[in-house]
């Protein structure tokens, strides 16, 4: 994926010719073994965990035993798809938000501001900036912010745009823009990337076509800058489906907003429910990972990394 | 591109041209206007962070009652907010050795050598960031619970060590590809040990690559809240203890110690760009 924009890469590449040899085993062996034991085992451990069954000779709160009941997936999808279809409506409404108000920002930074270093070097530092400020801190800045008692309410209630009994927190209004508002440095900092090496001789090029600027940017820039789109996509709306940090009643949701990382969260530290939690876990994985090859198939983006 | 192409570009702009030819645009005032004002959006929550760390002290941090250093100046009043930041730094930088050392050494393989499961390892890479966080932290969850290990300080470095290795693995790839094979070459012509080439040569050159990506870590990691929770039993880091204390009041020392890391790590940031900047126009001069 476009991360180019952390590396600081300033010197050309140079296309070595890749050797074969026993070197390579002992880099990558180390590496590959431990995603194996901490990322792959506990998939495995998912939905092992998720066929278990209710331990009835020793039965007790959070006590399972293996088994292989299947049972578990449809209770939690009778029960559940209201809210997973919630969460996949407030990603996909974020990722597209996120990808309007960041594309022109990062094309102000990655092509108008080339001619200023310094003013592109400033603009990617306040880009990255949330990064370095706990993201709870921020979430709970913007509930005081849009609070009832606070200035933005006040302000839409003079203007008669709100009631004097509306609350902007714990509606998906707020979810939403919690979201997009999270992961618009996502979106940003690849779409920057893409841009940032796009060639102005072709705008030029376009332009001595007489194709007029709207012409060039929809046959020239974007599909140029597609790769950038695609992995900020992907980077917003997959972790934005499975966020429960926004939409939780202690931040910017309410009960009414829940979304499935909620559910989730929920069946495992309140209801201790492992099987039902493992069970919506790999639901939310299965249900991410069949838009997300539809999507990288569709945009031909082969190169992930 | 460089700043002579785009000193050549400008000058491109003014040779004259075919009357009806649509000028080139690279956009307007107004493309520039609404990106400052989302730059600006971007900064509110963090100001907002900052300011109420110079609130008056009371019970709760919601409301402002004035501007004070007293937070500053009793730093360390809270006990729990101090032992919480403290265990999240330990973590953050054991976390980051760890990934530095698997990423970079997966990073060097992928870009030095050819193997078989090329694409499968690139799929490996990818899944941890292609998953929510929410399934890998119930995963990491189920896993010690199934094998009965005991959750805390341990399980949490485990986990984060494993979702910075990808992120490593990206930061430090592109330096590698960056850097000439031939340098190692000479290396090893005039006789360098393996141990010599990797640490006299190789290592300082991916230094900044490597310095990058252990930033992207450490804040990655100290900032986890969602895997984290799954799998710390009764560990409390920083962002477990906002999380827990936001029921209540969160202490408005916790606001100083999120500020202090903020602007340490821009000041860290700032130094890297001016360091780079510094190193381009050297590499332009040089190249004439």
């Amino acid at each position: 994926m476009a991360f180019g924009a952390f590396s600081n890469v300033d010197t050309p590449v140079v296309e070595a010719p890749r050797r074969r040899s026993r070197a390579a085993l002992w880099l990558l062996l180390p590496g590959v073994v431990y995603l194996g034991a901490t990322y792959l085992a506990p998939l495995v451990s998912l939905i092992v965990t998720s066929l278990k069954a209710p331990d009835l000779v020793n039965f007790d709160i959070g006590r399972y035993v293996y088994a292989f009941d299947i049972g578990n997936y449809a209770t939690v999808l009778g029960q559940y798809w209201p809210i997973i279809l919630r969460s996949f409506g407030y990603a996909a409404l974020a990722t597209v938000f996120a990808l309007l108000i960041s594309y022109p920002l990062a094309y102000f930074i990655g092509v108008g501001l080339r001619k200023y270093p310094l003013w592109q070097a400033l603009a990617l530092i306040l880009v990255i900036a949330p990064f370095f400020m706990s993201f709870l801190l921020r979430t709970l800045a913007w509930k005081a912010i849009f609070a009832d008692e606070g200035p933005v309410v006040h302000f839409l209630q003079g203007l008669n745009i709100l009631g004097s009994n509306a609350h902007l927190n714990g509606t998906p209004f707020m979810v939403v823009f919690g979201l997009t508002y999270n992961f618009i440095p996502f979106m940003a900092l690849p779409i920057y990337t893409s841009l940032e090496r796009l060639d102005l001789r072709y705008l030029e090029a376009g332009a001595d076509l007489y194709a007029n600027p709207a012409a060039t940017f929809w046959r020239v820039t974007l599909p140029l800058s597609l790769p950038g789109v695609v992995s900020g996509t992907l980077l917003v709306f997959i972790p934005a489906t499975g966020d429960y940090v926004n939409a939780s009643p202690q931040f910017l949701g309410s009960t009414q907003t829940a979304m499935v990382g909620n559910v989730i969260s929920d069946t495992y530290f309140n209801l201790q429910n492992y099987p039902a939690s493992a069970a919506l876990s790999i639901v939310l994985m299965v249900l991410i990972l069949i838009p997300v090859g539809i999507y990288l198939g569709l945009t031909k983006t082969e190169d992930l990394l | 591109m460089s700043l002579q192409e785009a000193a050549v570009l400008g000058r491109v702009d003014e040779t004259p041209r075919p009357l009806k030819r649509p000028k080139a645009r690279r956009g307007n005032w107004g493309v520039a206007v609404y990106s400052v004002v989302i730059l600006l959006i971007l900064l509110i929550p963090i100001i907002y962070t900052i300011v109420f760390s110079f609130n008056v002290p009371a019970r709760t941090n919601s409301t402002w009652r004035g501007f004070s250093f007293d937070n500053w100046l009793n730093i360390f009043a809270d006990q729990r907010v101090v032992a919480a930041f403290v265990t999240s730094i330990g973590i953050g930088l054991l976390a980051t050795l760890a990934a530095a050392a698997l990423g970079t050494a997966i990073a060097i393989a992928l870009v030095r050598f050819r193997f078989r499961f090329r694409t499968g390892l690139t799929i490996l890479l990818f899944l941890p960031m292609a998953t929510p966080e929410v399934v890998i932290g119930s995963g990491l969850g189920s896993q010690f619970l199934n094998i009965g290990v005991d959750k805390g300080l341990a399980t949490i470095i485990i986990a984060h060590i494993m979702f910075c290795i990808s992120f490593v693995v990206i930061t430090v790839r592109a330096r590698v590809a960056s850097l000439d094979p031939a340098i190692e070459e000479a290396g090893r012509d005039l006789y360098a040990s393996p141990a010599q080439v990797w640490w006299r040569i190789t290592f300082p050159l991916l230094l900044p690559g490597i310095v990058s990506a252990a930033l992207l870590s450490f804040a990655l990691s100290f900032d986890d809240f969602i895997i984290t929770a799954f799998v710390r039993g009764s560990t409390e880091t920083f962002p477990t203890y906002i999380y827990t204390a936001a029921v209540r009041a969160i202490p408005a020392q916790a606001n100083v110690f999120a500020s202090v890391i903020f602007l340490l790590a821009i000041v860290v940031v700032v130094a890297q760009q001016l360091t780079a900047a510094a190193r381009r126009r050297r590499l332009a001069r040089e190249g004439g």
